[in-house]
């Protein structure tokens, strides 16, 4: 168990920078899930931590100790990657007793076998112990791999998208299975996706990783409902957030593409605080619902049906969004529906930095 | 599917099947034409056209392994009695065993075979071994001018080595190298390097690095990593090289011809010296070449399982 300090790290590889400027913190016992599109850096700040790579600059603590010049194999952390992850040709066994045989740690054998069962145990491996992991299904050979960090007890458990491989119902299961293990083993998770699902059902906190550079850190509810940013807006929720370029001022909201001139209400003034003139609106699906009297007008241009709900694509004017409805809510191509949204909800992003100006989420504490 | 084929597939299926067969029957026919010349008595290996049908004999090989002279006059009847049914052999020929005092003198063809034997096999696991680490080195690090120094490494191939023949020699004779072992060691071995390095960094490139990644952040040292995870996993492309290496080394004939006359003369260059002593035995000659040919077949045969995946490794695997 240790607490992790990631301090203005930068990661360059040739001409390429990986991460530029990077603070992170990971506090003890917290699952923490770094959450960006390929490319964003998350694996290269997973392997420094793990001391499989040098950073350029920067200092990396593990448990308030440098660890700058700790090779991998001190800095007692654990691994799973995406694949690849297991010794081929080993049984399950042989996997799991790998990293207990190290010359760093010399465990008595008896306590290797105690070890060794006890994470089948809980992983429900057991029955796989001695077959060759060459026959093992994607699931099972997750479940070994992830045996094989916590056979270990290590100081921070480090996973680079390990469910990206499996099928949706198996990674479904292996979520709520990784969160439950976390927490009755109390460690710390540094979890690595690009699945924002994952993001927000596991973390306690989730970092949003963009282009090399930390855009927002905090609980999946702070990310969700205030993305400081245009980038983490569109990034997290699904279907994406609404995004069109509006006008405000005292009184009404413009937006051009749509050919819609709305009065502002008072949720939507206390929402904006003081924001004026041009600005990117941003609305989720679920905050645009149908109303009879709403003030949009669109037609249906998609329909995608969730069971419990439908989201439909709709078209005003050149402008095309997303809302959610009931599934009983009758949705024909090309039918006019009447929409209308809570202004409340809405976010507004400066257009030149994309920075969130609606309230609270301009108030977030900056990041370096 | 399978059952049912169409007519035209099955006449190319088999046409196929027959071409196979002649290419291969072609192929075999000088290593079966050897075979039989060595089992065969002398008379018959020179008949035209050759005799198919014979009754085999080992005579050959025995007169291979020892020295003979011809005989000036009949042997005496006790004393052939007296002799061990080999030798029985080599006085039907007219010859008879040289002995010092009461011992045997072998010929050199023994020692020559073990000359080929040491120096292909420390040759062999030399380009290999070293090849592998190389291999390694290129494909796990970062390393300056890397793509300059393969060429570099591969450049060493683009003369035919008998190109530097004369130049090593002279090389060689100043350092007293020549008729030694380790001096043709050395030779195949940097022969050999070049291709084992470039051979094995393929092999080492399919192997992802995940898996010493995975070894090392578990406790291990890189070498550890190399030797517990990345080995196990080369052996395939390492049998591949061994074996083409190995081939190389034991057939090397123009080098061995110019750097060696007695005691480290391999097998290649000592064979066809023995047609000018006397009259020409071909069966003597092919008892030894049939003999010389057996390492390569017996190593080739042990390792083809990796050899076939060795050598078709990128294109299944990819």
């Amino acid at each position: 168990m240790a607490h992790v300090k990631l301090s203005r790290i930068t990661k360059t590889f040739g001409a390429h920078t990986a991460l530029r400027d990077l603070d992170l913190e990971i506090r003890d016992g917290e699952f923490f899930v770094l959450l960006g599109p390929t490319g964003a850096g998350k694996t290269t700040t997973l392997r420094l931590i793990a001391g499989l790579d040098k950073p350029t600059s920067g200092r990396v603590e593990i448990g308030g100790v440098d660890v700058g010049e700790w090779g991998a194999a001190e800095r007692d952390v654990a691994l799973v990657l995406q694949q690849y992850s297991l010794y081929p040709r080993y049984t399950v066994r042989q996997n799991l007793e790998f990293p207990l045989k190290s010359n760093v740690r010399r465990l008595p054998q008896s306590e290797i076998n105690d070890r060794v069962a006890r994470a089948a145990k809980t992983l429900r491996i057991e029955h796989l112990l001695d077959r060759k992991v060459d026959r093992l299904s994607g699931g099972e050979m997750q479940r070994v791999s992830i045996g094989r960090a916590i056979v270990r007890s290590p100081r921070i458990f480090l996973m680079d998208e390990p469910l990206s491989n499996l099928d949706a119902k198996l990674r479904e299961a292996l979520r709520s299975e990784l969160k439950d293990l976390q927490m009755k083993l109390g460690a710390t998770f540094l979890f690595v996706t690009h699945d924002q699902i994952e993001a927000m059902s596991m973390g306690d906190q989730v970092g949003v990783l963009n282009g090399g550079k930390l855009v927002q850190v905090g609980t999946p509810y702070e990310i969700y409902h205030h993305p400081r940013d245009i980038f983490v807006a569109g990034f997290v929720g699904s279907p994406a957030m609404n995004l069109v370029d509006a006008e405000i001022d005292d009184r009404r909201i413009r937006i051009p593409s749509a050919r819609l001139d709305l009065p502002l209400d008072a949720r939507g003034d206390g929402r904006l605080g003081h924001v004026r003139g041009p600005v990117t609106l941003g609305m989720r699906a679920e905050d645009i619902h149908v109303d009879p009297s709403g003030p949009i007008e669109a037609r249906i241009y998609g329909v995608e049906n969730h069971g419990v709900e439908k989201i439909v694509t709709l078209k005003t004017g050149e402008l095309i969004f997303k809302a959610t409805t009931s599934a009983a809510t009758p949705t024909e191509i090309d039918a006019p529906l009447r929409l209308a949204w809570d202004q409340g909800r809405m976010h507004a992003f400066d257009r030149a930095t994309g920075t969130s100006v609606s309230e609270r989420a301009a108030r977030l504490p900056e990041l370096a | 599917m399978a059952a049912v084929k169409s007519s035209g597939a099955l006449v190319g299926n088999r046409l196929a099947i027959t071409a196979i067969l002649v290419i291969t029957i072609v192929f075999l026919a000088p290593i079966y034409w050897i075979a039989s010349t060595a089992f065969k008595p002398r008379a018959l290996a020179t008949t035209v056209p050759p005799t198919v049908f014979f009754q085999p004999e080992i005579t050959p090989f025995i007169k291979l392994f020892v020295k003979r002279v011809q005989l000036t006059k009949p042997v005496d009847p006790a004393v052939y009695e007296a002799a061990p049914w080999w030798e029985k052999r080599i006085f039907d020929n007219g010859e008879r065993v040289l002995r010092t005092g009461p011992n045997v003198q072998l010929s050199a063809y023994p020692s020559r075979f073990m000359n080929s034997l040491i120096i292909a096999i420390t040759s062999t696991v030399l380009a290999v071994g070293m090849g592998t680490f190389t291999a390694y080195g290129f494909s796990r690090f970062k390393i300056k001018g890397e793509q300059d120094l393969l060429f570099f490494i591969l450049s060493t191939r683009m003369l035919p080595p008998v190109v530097v023949a004369i130049p090593m020699f002279l090389m060689y004779r100043a350092v007293g190298m020549t008729d030694t072992h380790i001096g043709l060691i050395v030779l195949y071995t940097a022969f050999n390097l070049s291709f084992s390095v470039w051979l094995m960094k393929g092999f080492m490139d399919e192997i992802p690095k995940e898996y010493e990644e995975a070894a090392l952040v578990d406790g291990y040292t890189r070498m550890q990593a190399f030797f517990k995870i990345v080995l196990p996993e080369a052996a395939t492309g390492i049998a591949a090289t061994a074996v083409f290496c190995f081939i190389t080394a034991w057939n090397e004939y123009a080098f061995a011809l110019i750097m060696t006359n007695r005691r480290a003369q391999t097998a290649p260059p000592f064979i066809p010296s023995q047609l000018g002593s006397g009259v020409i035995d071909w069966t003597v000659i092919a008892a030894g070449t049939f003999l010389f040919l057996l390492p390569v077949a017996i190593f080739t045969f042990a390792l083809r399982g990796h050899l076939l995946r060795g050598v078709t490794f990128g294109a299944i695997r990819k």
